[in-house]
């Protein structure tokens, strides 16, 4: 029965959907979970509960708490939305050149928006949030780059979704942010089907981080396990904004820019298969991204935006 | 193999600002080495003391992470581009 006692029990359990047509081959069979689904409208929405009830169950959150976490967006829209419901203060620490609408929405939830230097990026906005954190330690930074629940959400959910949902499943192929995704769904996938191959998709931001002052600025999220991939691509941003378009022109499907990134990457494996059957993810829906234009302007235009504004 | 190498914005001011220059080479090592030996500034920004891969640095041969290809191995062809940007973080 479709009725629910709150909006937070509508997370996870994301629908399947077919993107034959955007396969190279009618053997090469292509599933994207629709995480747009979820009701703070990303894949987010997953690790968003699964840390916050990991914190409270070992008495890290108390009632009224502050929670500070790093994020580009959507972390902090699916952090938003429980800390709400349980009583919770926020401050999400975004850069400043992240799409208007994730702003937007992350102050209709009534979290507390603290901005990095967008020039930096995300590893800028981690920066950030780990001098406020040791400015006033009452704050509880949940950390997804570090925390294990982003990892569990993963593994105890979307895995068990997709094999349930699609048991041929052969190749998994997510996007690379946290890694969260990619960590706990190829471990569960490759526990329970050692056969499956697991292809990373790098969102092509570290060629939008203009403004890291040297190498060792870098940074590899302390969940990521680089033993889970069996292959990582790179996406450009025209690539992403192309295939954004094709899953709307030609699956109706109304995605965010990584999104785009993500089938891109999906058709490119595809090509390297004779058959079989791929799953993806699409983290979020367009909405939050119609400020890019990627639908409606040139393309040379989008691409150029796509240079100073952070669509992933 | 002549092959363009693309850098990232921290590592142009080591090659006479250039966004792209070309090498040669047989492996993506073997690029490097051209390449280090012709912008001597990269030297320690590519290859680490034990002579791996920065940790926070990712090259792709066109589209594939080389870190899941042969590492430093990698054989490269003519025409082929390897870009080399910083590892950030998303999410």
């Amino acid at each position: 029965m479709a009725r629910f006692d709150s909006i937070l029990d509508l997370v996870g359990d994301t629908p399947l959907v077919a993107l034959h047509p955007l396969s190279p081959s009618p053997e090469v069979r292509i599933w994207a979970k629709l995480e747009g689904q979820n009701p703070g409208g990303s894949v987010k929405d997953r690790i968003a509960v699964e840390m916050i009830d990991a914190a409270e169950r070992v008495g890290q959150l108390m009632p009224g708490a502050t929670i500070l976490e790093p994020s580009s967006g959507n972390t902090g829209i699916g952090l938003a939305m429980v800390a709400r419901l349980r009583g919770y203060r926020l401050r999400v620490v975004m850069p400043d050149n992240v799409s208007i609408e994730r702003r937007q929405l992350l102050e209709i939830f009534g979290a507390d928006v603290v901005l990095s230097p967008g020039a930096e990026g995300s590893n800028g906005a981690i920066r950030l949030a780990e001098k406020l954190a040791t400015e006033d330690p009452s704050q509880v930074m949940l950390f997804q780059y570090g925390n294990p629940a982003n990892v569990d959400a993963h593994y105890r959910t979307t895995g068990p979704e997709i094999l349930r949902d699609c048991p041929e499943v052969d190749v998994f192929v997510g996007g690379l942010g946290t890694s969260g995704t990619l960590m706990g769904v190829g471990k569960y996938l490759k526990e329970h089907k050692p056969d499956v191959r697991v292809v990373a998709v790098e969102p092509p931001s570290g060629e939008l981080v203009q403004g890291l002052r040297s190498l060792e600025d870098g940074f590899v999220p302390p969940i990521f396990d680089p033993a889970v991939l069996d292959r990582k691509l790179i996406v450009r941003p025209r690539e992403s904004i192309e295939w954004t378009r094709r899953l709307l022109d030609d699956c109706g499907i109304f995605a965010g820019i990584s999104a785009g990134a993500i089938v891109a990457g999906a058709a490119k494996t595809a090509e390297t298969m004779e058959r079989g059957t791929i799953v993806t993810i699409i983290p979020d829906g367009g909405w939050k991204y119609l400020s890019s234009g990627a639908w409606t302007d040139d393309l040379d235009v989008v691409e150029e935006r796509a240079t100073r504004i952070n669509f992933w | 193999m002549a092959v363009e190498v693309r850098l990232p914005t921290l590592l142009r001011a080591h090659a006479d600002g250039a966004a792209s220059v070309p090498a040669d080479g047989a492996t993506v090592g073997e690029v490097f080495t051209a390449l280090v030996a012709k912008h001597p500034g990269l030297q320690g920004q590519l290859i680490d003391d034990s002579g791996s891969l920065h940790r926070f640095v990712n090259v792709y041969c066109n589209d594939d992470d080389i870190r899941y290809l042969d590492q430093l191995d990698t054989k490269v062809a003519d025409g082929d581009v390897i870009s080399i940007l910083p590892a950030v973080a998303g999410g």
